[in-house]
């Protein structure tokens, strides 16, 4: 029997609320195949299993909300017949909505703190909300009234307040346990931007590619060299990841923001980041995105030219240990062997775990990064 | 100084016959055989046949005489050879001894003190191996000790006469050899529970045999990170719920560790006054770790896989820390 259990689609998701089971009791699944569909506070999420079986038993109903790592459904392994005890009267089981674990000293240390049980995951026994985790969320954030307002009208302020609280909690935790330091280095794109002007007058408007994807694949291809930028740190210690998946923070048109996951950028060409890269924004847009997007960025990036700033020195989102950013590309005065030119510059700023690396390796890395975007067409 | 809990006891026997002439020792095998595990070798020679008195094998005859022997004004240490046997001796123990001073509205008094082997681990199998401190400890009218320690072993018997009623005095059979402190000045407490090792993540509630168990485990679960706390409850009648509650309302998570058979142990009792007493301080469900319920297997690998080890409970400890 294989339990399928909510996965975790982001260090600020602790729970989620079940929106539709794709799949029926008795349906065969593949592996990647996209079984749920879950709301977190950010957006809807179309959750993939990655093992294959037939399905048994949807335990959570649409509509419940559960802690990350509570059994959604069983599944029986291919060749596993169903277990007898267990195929009872499945028809008629009435479920009662599961109660949340939550252990009496820390019912009431939260009720002395003022912390609302309801948004804690459980680090306990059987995912038990603890002590603990009513203490250290007393930390993270001051009492706040939560909202438990269900009416569908206000759906929408709800969704603003969660993401809100939730990506106040992952940058908090950031800002609390990760040493962050910063370095910018400004690198002219002359010659990108004109072998970038020369590629997308070749091309259909539909095909154009942007300087931000030859940014994305010029971070991954660095990450070949610096493999500190990208992983997690987790345990106590860092995890280097085997290769770039590389989080690309999208703004919400109601405000708040992703970064879901273009995976194994080192390896696609331009043509394929560019398409990528326009699906990812479409469906983040239309909250369609899946389980292992969320879950999987080892390196960030985000690009702020288009507010037109000049850089952005962001906060690293754990449990990853660095965040590239990019700001405006404008046409600014450029000294070369004693002649000034106008030429496009771009700031790119690096905000890096200080566990895992140290400025010097920093430096080496936008260093790189500058290298890589001299040669457009290698890229 | 560094002595044996066999010698500890032996001592504390010896010091209760030289300084109290109603006291005197009874038992199967205690006088020309030494005892069954040699806690009274040389005693005979030493005290004489009216001190020392071998017993048939009959526990209701000499459990009877020796109450007979405390009402009369003697102080008499009846020794019974293992737990096992006692149950002989029960209809004494409950109808007479613990019944009398309520019988006789208060007129009478047993000062009896009745010691026993108990436990298992020596390849005894099921009749010589068994953990029933449970059954008198929820006797009420009597005393329940169980000495872990070698200070106990020397320091528990004095108390325990000088008390006015029958006082039971369960020796695990696996702790005779064990060695330790005894820097014995003036006796302890028949009372009270005591912390033997302090910790503030999870607490140990033992006693007897398990003592060494669970402090063996807390050594491991430092390892890992987590500090335990080991209670040894010491007397199992009447339990010191006091020490119990303020132990758990320290550590917030327990694990009740009892040789003897889990339904209705003396580890169900303590988590039950755990959960009535302290319930708003657990933030994990208690725990127990008590032998298997089979009548104690007689191979030596059973027999271990039938009793509550230290890795059974280094197991139970992680488990109510979600670890």
């Amino acid at each position: 029997m294989i339990d399928f259990k909510l996965p975790s689609l982001g260090a600020d998701m602790d729970e989620g609320t079940l929106l539709e089971w794709l799949v029926q009791p008795g349906d065969e699944v593949k592996r990647g195949q996209v079984v749920a569909i879950v709301d977190t506070s950010k957006t809807a999420v179309d959750v993939e299993i990655w093992q294959a079986g037939k399905v048994h038993e949807l335990i959570v109903r649409p509509g419940e909300k559960i802690p990350v790592g509570s059994v959604l459904a069983t599944l029986l392994e291919p060749g596993e017949s169903v277990p007898p005890t267990r195929q009872a009267p499945v028809v008629q089981t009435i479920k009662t909505e599961a109660r949340r674990r939550v252990s009496p000293a820390a019912r009431k240390e939260a009720e002395t703190l003022g912390v609302d049980i309801s948004l804690l995951a459980g680090t306990g026994p059987d995912a038990a909300v603890t002590l603990e985790d009513v203490r250290r969320a007393a930390t993270v954030k001051p009492p706040v009234q939560a909202p438990v307002v269900a009416s569908t009208a206000s759906a929408a302020i709800d969704r603003n307040a969660e993401m809100r609280k939730a990506i106040g909690a992952a940058m908090s935790r950031s800002k609390r346990e990760i040493p962050h330091y910063y370095l910018s280095e400004t690198i002219p794109l002359r010659q990108a931007g004109a072998w970038l002007a020369e590629q997308n007058a070749r091309r259909p408007v539909t095909t154009r590619l942007l300087m931000a994807v030859l940014q994305l694949k010029a971070v991954a291809l660095a990450t070949r060299k610096f493999p500190e930028m990208n992983g997690f740190w987790q345990d106590g210690g860092f995890k280097p990841a085997p290769a770039a998946h590389l989080g690309v923070a999208i703004a919400l048109r109601q405000g708040g923001l992703l970064a879901p996951a273009i995976h194994n950028v080192a390896e696609k060409t331009l043509d394929q980041l560019m398409s990528d890269l326009t699906d990812l924004v479409k469906r983040v847009r239309a909250g369609t995105l899946r389980s292992s997007e969320m879950s999987d960025p080892t390196l960030t990036v985000t690009n702020l030219g288009e507010q037109g700033v000049d850089a952005v020195f962001g906060v690293i989102y754990p449990p990853q240990v660095a965040l590239v950013g990019f700001g405006k590309v404008r046409e600014r005065p450029w000294t070369e062997a004693g002649e000034v030119h106008a030429i496009p510059l771009v700031v790119a700023s690096l905000a890096a775990d200080h566990r895992v690396s140290d400025g010097h390796r920093g430096a080496l890395f936008l260093a790189e990064i500058h290298e890589l975007l001299q040669h457009p067409e290698r890229l | 100084m560094k002595t044996s809990y066999r010698e500890a006891l032996r001592a504390a026997l010896r010091e209760a016959l030289q300084d109290d002439p109603r006291v005197f020792l009874m038992g199967e095998d205690v006088g020309r055989y030494g005892g069954s595990y040699a806690v009274s070798k040389g005693f005979l020679e030493e005290f004489g046949p009216e001190r020392i008195r071998d017993a048939p094998l009959s526990e209701l005859g000499f459990v009877g005489a020796g109450i007979g022997a405390a009402l009369g004004g003697m102080r008499p240490i009846v020794e019974v050879m293992t737990v096992n046997f006692s149950l002989l001796a029960l209809d004494q123990i409950v109808n007479t001894a613990s019944a009398l001073r309520h019988m006789s509205g208060g007129q009478f008094s047993v000062p009896l003190v009745i010691r026993m082997a108990s436990g298992a681990g020596r390849q005894l199998a099921a009749q010589h191996s068994h953990s029933l401190e449970c059954w008198y400890a929820h006797i009420p009218g009597i005393k329940v000790l169980a000495p872990a320690t070698v200070e106990d072993a020397r320091g528990m018997l004095a108390p325990a006469l000088a008390d006015p009623d029958p006082v039971i005095i369960f020796e695990h059979a696996q702790l005779y050899n064990l060695e330790g402190e005894s820097n014995h000045v003036a006796p302890v407490d028949i009372s009270a529970a005591r912390v033997r090792r302090t910790g503030s993540d999870v607490s140990l509630i033992t006693y007897g045999g398990s003592l060494p168990k669970a402090l063996q485990a807390a050594e491991l679960l430092a390892g890992m990170g987590i500090d335990a706390e080991v209670v040894d409850l010491r007397v199992l009648r009447p339990l010191d719920s006091q020490s119990i509650v303020a132990s758990v309302r320290k550590t917030h998570r327990a694990v009740v560790v009892d040789e003897g058979w889990r339904s209705g142990s003396l580890a169900a009792e303590v988590m039950a006054r755990i959960v009535e007493q302290a319930f708003f301080d657990l933030d994990a469900p208690p725990a127990r770790v008590c032998s298997e319920e089979v009548p104690m297997p007689y191979a030596r690998h059973l027999e271990e896989a039938a009793l509550p080890q230290a890795a059974k409970i280094v197991a139970a400890a992680r488990a109510v820390m979600g670890k």
